[in-house]
């Protein structure tokens, strides 16, 4: 097929559009997983959308190619341009600003019937070629538009009248600038955006992950199988087997790290009788079940485990959790850092032992994910316990690898 | 359906090509033009032969449309839904809106759907008044392009008041809070605006300098892929215009822009990923991590 700047299905871009914003030191060799043709028909694509923000580095392996965005300097987040790459047919693109002007505004009622005479006669017969579409297909077209929330219909005798939905009338920009940009699924803002031509947003973002939007649709998917209780199959990638497992599950709540760019759906799973976490970025597709009536009370009980959950682990084990302590020093003019202490403890507590050493402890499933945290404080850190004595083992042993790896000495030692 | 061609910058720019030729104004450079401006580097190729050939028969030869009304569509169900998940945020307070959504509509997902586990929990109170209030001034100030006189209170706790010209409006989603870059007649200066206490329009003169961005550095260092380090530490500082090298097996070569303001949280974040990084440069970050690991070993814990 003749290569064309537009797509049908997302799935393939969103792997190739993380691989070259996230990673983007591959090879087009690398890229094993698809043929080189696809490799290149992807890489123009992006190219199409993002030109402004993709970078090209000639090395030893061949040509790399990378996307690489300050997103601290875009007011709008530049990945929503893949989802505005969806293929048509002529026929699409056609009906549709044909179907708009005739149902022009909410008053004009029409049979499916006088749209289509309509059609021909006042649009379609103006070319030299006139083009006819068949009756099923305009019919299927004001099925999907009346679906959407486009079209609305009511029945006139044997007749169905379709006409144009109400509107909502003009959004406030600014709300929209804003929430595109924070705000789960928020491609379905800049859509709306679309509308207002022109504008120039007044907010700037700072600590902005712009990657998760490439997971919209999955996030809309898990959304609305909350929203309805119902239970899915996840069909998520698993580095294990390098393929995609299915897993039955319910979607309790979507976690979301505004510190490592990192989105999760916390479920219960069917098979292990637990909640997990699932990282949405590796969930492939969502297929739904059945309503579960049990929803509200898995919802309560991971609320129950949220008390002993740092990030999003919830444990393999109930009764195992982890205590950990560490003191920080801080001096006379650095009373920040307890304020410090204090904004980020989340599930932890404080204890101010002088007015120099505040101690800090938690009991929480899995004190791995809290490791990162605690290595911000080197340079204060005065004593530290963890109650898995192998975890608190691998701090030390990281702390003194990371003295050799910057020629560190023992300035007590000399 | 969230991928979907209605939503398309083609659409979008066809919607545009049909009001030119109805207000008369349609040439080849116009339509150009808008195609540039709507659709992609590469879109040109695809939509003026599709128009002229009557593949997509909706501008006669002559340049003449058959649209009779500029094209507009109403908002999707989705695009309604997500309004209403909008209307639930308590940041929605800011700004002074009101939804005229259906009832029948219900929220895409509400925020028990939802939780961003490790935001900073001093962040912004969205809901008191007199913060909505600067923040509403605050915002119409920089989009008016008007001046503003800002009484705040700074870091020491001490009263500072400033006449100042808003550029634009920061957020930050880790801190939660709104601040305001604010041009004096010396520099970029950020306000908190929780620490705003009152805030005017004002006719004060102030000469405004040019905005110029902070100066910035790049910061290159060593990472070693153990324990998914790779995938963590790319992630994590995906949002920094950066890039990345393949040095070994296992080892890659990251250099990174960062704001030189932003030294010392950089600092911090590295040391987060343990050794998993080793800071190459420049001399004065690696010279700041020496210090604090210094000061770390003198513990002895």
């Amino acid at each position: 097929m003749a290569y064309n700047e537009l797509i049908k299905n997302f799935d393939r871009i969103r792997d190739y559009m993380r691989e070259f914003y996230v990673y983007g030191f591959r090879s087009r060799d690398e890229y094993n997983m698809k043929s080189a043709r696809s490799y290149d028909d992807e890489r123009r694509r992006i190219e199409s959308w993002l030109s402004d923000y993709m970078g090209f580095r000639n090395t030893s392996d061949g040509k790399n190619v990378f996307i690489s965005i300050d997103s601290r300097e875009t007011r709008h987040n530049p990945l929503f341009s893949a989802w505005k790459a969806r293929s048509f047919t002529d026929g699409d693109i056609t009906l549709h600003f044909i179907i708009f002007d005739i149902l022009s505004s909410p008053d004009v009622k029409l049979t499916f019937s006088q749209i289509a005479e309509i059609t021909d006669r006042d649009y379609l017969s103006k070319f030299k070629n006139h083009r006819i579409f068949d009756d099923s297909t305009i019919r299927k077209k004001l099925k999907k538009y009346t679906d959407m929330g486009l079209l609305i219909t009511e029945k006139q005798g044997k007749n169905l009248i379709y006409s144009r939905a109400e509107d909502i009338g003009d959004v406030n920009t600014d709300v929209l600038d804003f929430f595109s940009e924070v705000f789960p699924c928020g491609v379905i803002g800049e859509y709306i955006l679309d509308r207002y031509n022109d504008h120039k947003s007044v907010f700037s973002f700072k600590h902005h992950y712009i990657y998760h939007v490439l997971d919209s649709s999955i996030h809309l998917e898990l959304f609305r199988a909350m929203q309805s209780g119902n239970s899915v199959i996840i069909s998520k990638y698993s580095s294990v087997s390098d393929s995609a497992v299915d897993i039955e599950v319910v979607p309790l709540k979507l976690f979301i790290s505004v510190r490592t760019g990192r989105h999760y759906l916390l479920a219960y799973s069917l098979s292990s009788e637990k909640i997990l976490p699932f990282r949405t970025d590796y969930i492939e597709k969502v297929k739904h079940l059945t309503v579960r009536e049990d929803f509200d009370k898995l919802r309560e009980k991971l609320g129950e485990k949220q008390k002993n959950m740092w990030g999003v682990n919830t444990g393999f084990n109930e009764e195992e959790i982890c205590h950990v302590e560490f003191t920080v020093y801080f001096g006379e003019d650095e009373k920040y850092i307890l304020k410090r202490l204090e904004r980020e403890k989340r599930c932890g507590t404080l204890v101010l032992l002088d007015d120099n050493h505040c101690r800090f402890s938690a009991d929480v499933y899995d004190v791995s994910e809290m490791i990162p945290w605690i290595r911000t404080f080197i340079c204060r850190i005065t004593d530290l316990s963890i109650s898995d004595s192998e975890t608190e083992k691998r701090f030390r042993d990281d702390l003194e690898a990371m003295y050799r790896l910057y020629d560190v000495e023992d300035e007590t030692e000399k | 359906m969230i991928f979907s061609e209605i939503y398309s910058a083609y659409y979008k720019t066809i919607a545009e090509i049909l009001k030119a030729a109805l207000s008369g104004k349609q040439t080849s450079g116009d339509l150009r033009k808008i195609v540039e401006k709507y659709a992609f580097s590469e879109s040109m190729l695809t939509i003026e032969p599709a128009l002229k050939s009557e593949k997509w028969p909706l501008i006669k030869s002559d340049g003449v449309s058959v649209i009779k009304n500029p094209p507009s569509m109403p908002l999707t169900s989705l695009q309604k839904s997500w309004l209403k998940a909008v209307s639930l945020d308590p940041r929605i307070k800011l700004f002074d809106v009101s939804f005229d959504l259906p009832e029948d509509i219900p929220p895409l997902f509400t925020p028990d759907d939802y939780y961003i586990f490790d935001k900073y929990s001093d962040g912004d109170d969205f809901e008191d008044e007199n913060y909505i209030k600067n923040f509403r001034r605050v915002l119409d100030a920089v989009k008016e392009r008007k001046k503003l006189f800002i009484k705040y209170r700074g870091n020491k706790g001490n009263d500072i008041r400033l006449t100042v010209f808003p550029e634009y409006v920061e957020y930050s989603e880790k801190d939660d809070k709104f601040r305001l870059a604010a041009n004096t007649h010396t520099n970029i200066t950020f306000v908190n605006i929780g620490s705003i206490i009152y805030c005017e329009e004002t006719d004060r003169p102030v000469t405004k300098i040019k905005y110029k961005k902070d100066p910035q550095r790049i910061l290159t260092f060593e990472l070693k892929d153990e324990r998914k380090a790779l995938e963590r530490i790319m992630l994590h500082f995906s949002h920094f215009e950066k890039e990345t090298v393949r040095t070994g097996e296992d080892t890659y070569e990251v250099s990174l822009k960062y704001d030189i303001s932003d030294c010392t949280e950089l600092v911090i974040r590295i040391l987060s990923f343990g050794p998993m990084i080793k800071v190459t440069g420049p001399e004065e970050f690696r010279t700041l991590i020496k210090e604090r690991l210094k000061k770390q070993k003198n513990f002895r814990i």
